[in-house]
C-alpha cells in the first residue's frame, strides 16, 4: 500500500538514506560499546586499544554514514516536497533535530575521542580518560537520540 | 500512531538493528585482521557479543513484525512476488549468519583456550583463523544479502 503511494524514483534516495541512518547506528552502538568497554578497565592494554578503535570506528564509518544519511534525507525530502511546508510534521521535526544535531554532537564526539585516544596511548593510560568518557556518554546519548528519530521516520507520530 | 504504524517502526528498528549487527561484526573482524596475540583476540570479540544480541533481535524482529504487517495491511499478501523473495532472503541470510559465526567463533575459542592454559604469545595459528578466507566470503555474502533485502523492502518489485 506505501509502495502504491511512493513513485519509483523516490526509491533509491529513500535506499541511501535508510542504509545510511542504519550504518550511522551501528558505528555509534559499536563506537560506544568499545568507549564502555575503555570505562570499566583500569589496564592500559584494555584501555588504550578499545578508545582507539572507538575513535576509529566514529571517524572512518559514522562520520561517512552521517554524511549519506544527511543529504539522501535533503534529497527525498526535495523529492517529497517537504522541504518547503508553512508547518512540517512532528516525525520530520524530531529527524531534523537529531540528524543537525547529532551531527554536531557526532563531531564533538570524534573529536574528544581522537585527542582523547591519542593522551591514552602516549601517557600508557595515565591521561586522556576524561576525553573518551565525556565521548563514550555522547555516543550513548546519540544511539538513544538515533533510535527515537527511526521509531519516528518509520512511525511517522502525528 | 495506530498498530499498522507501531508494526512498522518495530520493523524498520529490527531492520536497523540487523544493520548495525554487521556493522559491528565489520568492525570486529577489520580490527582484528592483523591481531595474533590471545588476550588481544579475546578483548576485540567482547564487542561482538553486542553484534551477536543486535544480530537476534534484527532477524527475529523483522520476521514477526514483517509477517505481522503483511496480515495486517489490506495492500499485502503473504505469497506477494515481493515478500516471498524477501523471506528466502532472510532464511538465506540466517543460513549465512550461522555459518560466519562458526568460523569466527573458533577463532575466539581458541583465543579463550590459549589465554585459560597461560600461552599469550603471538600466535600465527590464530592469525589465520582470524583472516579466514572463508569467514569473509561469507561476511561478505551476508552483507550483500541484506543489502537485496533492504533493496526489495524499499523497491517492492511487483507490489
Amino acid at each position: 500500500m506505501l509502495a502504491a503511494i511512493r513513485p519509483d524514483d523516490w526509491n533509491f534516495p529513500l535506499l541511501l538514506h535508510v542504509l545510511g541512518a542504519s550504518i550511522l547506528l551501528g558505528a555509534l552502538i559499536a563506537a560506544a560499546t568499545t568507549q564502555l568497554f575503555a570505562w570499566g578497565r583500569r589496564a592500559p592494554t584494555d584501555v588504550v586499544p578499545y578508545a582507539r578503535l572507538s575513535f576509529r570506528t566514529l571517524f572512518f564509518v559514522a562520520i561517512p554514514a552521517w554524511f549519506l544519511m544527511r543529504l539522501a534525507a535533503e534529497w527525498i525530502a526535495d523529492k517529497e516536497g517537504l522541504t518547503d511546508l508553512d508547518e512540517e510534521p512532528t516525525w520530520l521535526g524530531i529527524g531534523y533535530i537529531t540528524a543537525e544535531g547529532g551531527g554536531i554532537l557526532l563531531l564533538i564526539s570524534v573529536i574528544l575521542a581522537g585527542i582523547g585516544a591519542r593522551r591514552l596511548s602516549r601517557s600508557n593510560g595515565e591521561r586522556g580518560e576524561i576525553l573518551v568518557r565525556i565521548a563514550t556518554v555522547l555516543a550513548v546519548l546519540l544511539v538513544i537520540a538515533y533510535v527515537i528519530a527511526t521509531w519516528a521516520m518509520a512511525g511517522k507520530p502525528d | 500512531m495506530g498498530l499498522t504504524d507501531w508494526l512498522l517502526a518495530l520493523h524498520v528498528l529490527a531492520a536497523f538493528s540487523w544493520v548495525a549487527a554487521l556493522v559491528v561484526y565489520t568492525v570486529v573482524i577489520v580490527a582484528g585482521w592483523r591481531l595474533t596475540v590471545p588476550s588481544d583476540v579475546v578483548r576485540m570479540f567482547r564487542v561482538s557479543r553486542v553484534g551477536d544480541a543486535l544480530i537476534a533481535v534484527g532477524m527475529l524482529g523483522t520476521i514477526i513484525f514483517g509477517i505481522w504487517l503483511a496480515l495486517d495491511v489490506d495492500g499485502y499478501q503473504l505469497w506477494d512476488g515481493w515478500i516471498i523473495t524477501a523471506l528466502v532472503l532472510w532464511l538465506v541470510a540466517g543460513a549465512l549468519g550461522g555459518r560466519e559465526g562458526k568460523v569466527y567463533n573458533a577463532a575466539r575459542d581458541r583465543a579463550v583456550a590459549l589465554v585459560n592454559e597461560g600461552r599469550d604469545a603471538p600466535s600465527p595459528e590464530l592469525g589465520a583463523m582470524l583472516r579466514s578466507q572463508r569467514g569473509v566470503v561469507f561476511h561478505g555474502l551476508m552483507v550483500v544479502v541484506t543489502l537485496a533485502i533492504l533493496v526489495v523492502m524499499i523497491y517492492k518489485p511487483g507490489a
